[in-house]
């Protein structure tokens, strides 16, 4: 166990390390969600309508939502790499906790899922969102934010050791997570939508989580949402991080 | 916590006993019972091309890949059943130069020290042992990206001695290196078995398996079909032959005739030059110079020559050593 936990924190920190480095990544974490702040708020925010609240109060918890399940996108991305040079070949060779290359690998998500979390909050901030929050609540939603991303970054690291190179993580992921949160309550209200999806809107993960966030950091009615985005974080962490650590067990290089 | 010296070693640990393994991928018999051996402090060269099993042989020594069946002993341990045991004894460097590019040579070499269980410290220290003892001190705290072939291969099996195992796989360990850089790394293989270190060397390169290895099984799909030392493998293919450089290329037939008493076999001629095996080598040169002198042959140059191990594998297998197969399969080895 206590070998888990150094081997956890040793890969953690080699993926944190090479952030630094590569400018193209932090761009990821940073100037790219900014961006999506500002085409949603001031291209469609006039045109969306969203009774009780400001377009940026509304938008701010959903597009953050969205933002930390694309989070998980280094993982599966790295993993992918690392398969095709040979370092899983050079990690299984090592007599290190199995686990460890994808639990350090998600940990280090988490760690860049908190920055971008930050830097949107304070583009909001700075765009006129408003907390209607105590500083529990607030805090709460983040605890729910990190939670939520590090489930995702599982499902990630399922599909990184999976598919045969990063161009097909990256479609992959695209087609399954951009419908997940577009249809959702993310960006516009859920009965906008035709019935069919106003349906599947209503059973998303994303929703749940989103109204999850909006009643702790917006004071919206909570419903079931809180602990309904808890349950569903870890029913998705339980069936997801099992079945990665198991194909982890059993794959091969790529070459 | 498991540590890298468990128990003191013995003569027994250092070896490689490998009977009978299996691995199919689907239809395909990767390995079709494979028999190895190395006795410690000794290099056994798996030699055989593209797609012949080397690789797949590697994977299931070093724990990476279960086989279907067959017994696997590596530095005393089954590699099977105690996997993780075996782990902590093997260290493993392969033809594609597993480091972190976004980590400098001494991070790369730090975090294998750390994940075999060593402290910070301790890993820091054993990294810039080993970035000097492979001349990488100055290039150390640069991004692995940066690096020439040579360095990273260098750096890839710094990175698999970081916790000083008594059995070392290296998987084509100079495919790909210019030959200066193949030069270095002869050396370097030459000096980690020098202080004792066992060494199971895979390699398409039949003069890189007669320089470094003291025995060479020669694997041609999935199967082990000769094995013994280079000698030996040479001596299978026949005993030395003489080469006869003729001045006239027409002369060809009047060496036969000449040299007939001394011949083990019918003589081969092509280009102006006539090879024979003898039937004996002493005094086979200065006995042939002497009779073609008498048959008026001119001979710019006469020598012995051992068969070298590309005559081998052409023997042994029908085909030659470095030709490509049309299904190249160390790619298809290498996936599940």
């Amino acid at each position: 166990m206590r070998r888990l936990v150094t081997d956890t924190l040793v890969i953690a920190e080699r993926n944190l390390v090479r952030l630094p480095r590569s400018p193209d990544l932090l761009l990821a974490f940073t100037v790219q969600p900014i961006m999506f702040v500002l085409l949603f708020v001031y291209v469609f925010g006039g045109a969306i309508s969203t009774p009780g609240y400001s377009y940026v109060d509304f938008l701010i918890p959903g597009i953050i939502v969205q933002n930390i399940a694309f989070g998980g996108f280094v993982t599966a991305l790295g993993l992918n790499e690392d398969l095709h040079k040979g370092l899983i070949d050079r990690f299984r060779s090592l007599p290190m906790a199995r686990p460890a290359v994808l639990a350090g690998r998600t940990l280090a998500d988490v760690v860049t899922n908190s920055l971008s979390v930050c830097v949107l909050v304070v583009t909001g901030l700075i765009i006129g969102f408003n907390f209607h929050a105590s500083a529990g609540e607030i805090l709460a939603g983040f605890g729910i934010l990190l939670l939520f991303g590090y489930a995702f970054s599982w499902v990630f690291a399922l599909l990184g050791l999976l598919v045969s190179s990063p161009e097909s993580a990256n479609s992959l992921g695209f087609i399954a997570v951009f419908p997940l949160t577009f249809i959702s309550s993310a960006f516009v209200p859920v009965d906008s939508m035709p019935a069919a999806l106003q349906w599947f809107a209503d059973i998303n993960p994303f929703t749940i989580v989103v109204d999850a966030m909006r009643a702790l950091w917006l004071g919206a009615p909570a419903g079931n949402s809180i602990w309904g985005a808890v349950v569903w974080s870890l029913a998705i962490l339980v069936v997801f991080a099992p079945l990665a650590v198991a194909r982890y067990r059993k794959t091969a290089a790529l070459r | 916590m498991p540590s890298a010296a468990a128990s003191p070693p013995t003569q027994d640990e250092a070896t490689i006993r490998v009977r009978g393994v299996v691995k199919h991928y689907g239809e395909v018999r990767a390995l079709d019972g494979v028999d190895l051996e190395a006795t410690a402090g000794t290099v056994l060269g798996l030699l055989g091309p593209n797609g012949a099993g080397k690789t797949t042989a590697v994977r299931v020594m070093t724990t990476l890949l279960k086989p279907d069946a067959g017994e696997i002993h590596v530095a005393g341990l089954d590699a099977v059943r105690q996997a993780a045991e075996l782990r902590e004894r093997i260290g493993l460097a392969g033809q594609y130069a597993a480091v972190d590019e976004n980590l400098t040579g001494a991070e790369n070499l730090t975090m294998v020290g750390r994940l075999y269980g060593m402290p910070r410290a301790v890993a820091k220290t054993r990294a810039q042992e080993l970035l000097a003892r492979f001349d990488l001190t100055d290039a150390g705290s640069r991004p692995a990206r940066g690096y020439s072939g040579g360095m990273r291969r260098r750096l890839d099996l710094a990175a698999a001695l970081v916790a000083r195992p008594p059995v070392l796989f290296l998987d084509e360990p100079t495919t790909g290196l210019d030959p200066r850089a193949r030069l270095a790394m002869w050396e370097t293989i030459e000096g980690l078995v020098a202080d004792g270190t066992t060494v199971l060397l895979t390699t398409q390169y039949l003069d890189e398996a007669d320089r470094l290895a003291d025995r060479i099984a020669v694997i041609d799909r999935g199967k082990v079909i000769a094995d013994g030392t280079s000698d030996e493998l040479k001596d299978r293919v026949g005993g030395e032959r003489l080469e006869i450089h003729l001045s006239d290329g027409a002369q060809a037939s009047a060496v036969g005739a000449a040299l007939a008493p001394m011949a083990a076999e019918a003589p081969f001629s092509e280009d102006g030059v006539v090879k024979l095996s003898v039937k004996q080598r002493s005094g086979a040169i200065v006995e042939a110079v002497r009779r073609l002198d008498e048959a008026g042959v001119g001979v710019d140059d006469i020598g012995l020559k051992r068969p070298t191990l590309d005559d081998v594998f052409l023997t042994l297998t029908g085909h030659a050593a470095e030709e490509r197969t049309d299904d190249d399969d160390d790619d298809r080895e290498g996936r599940r």
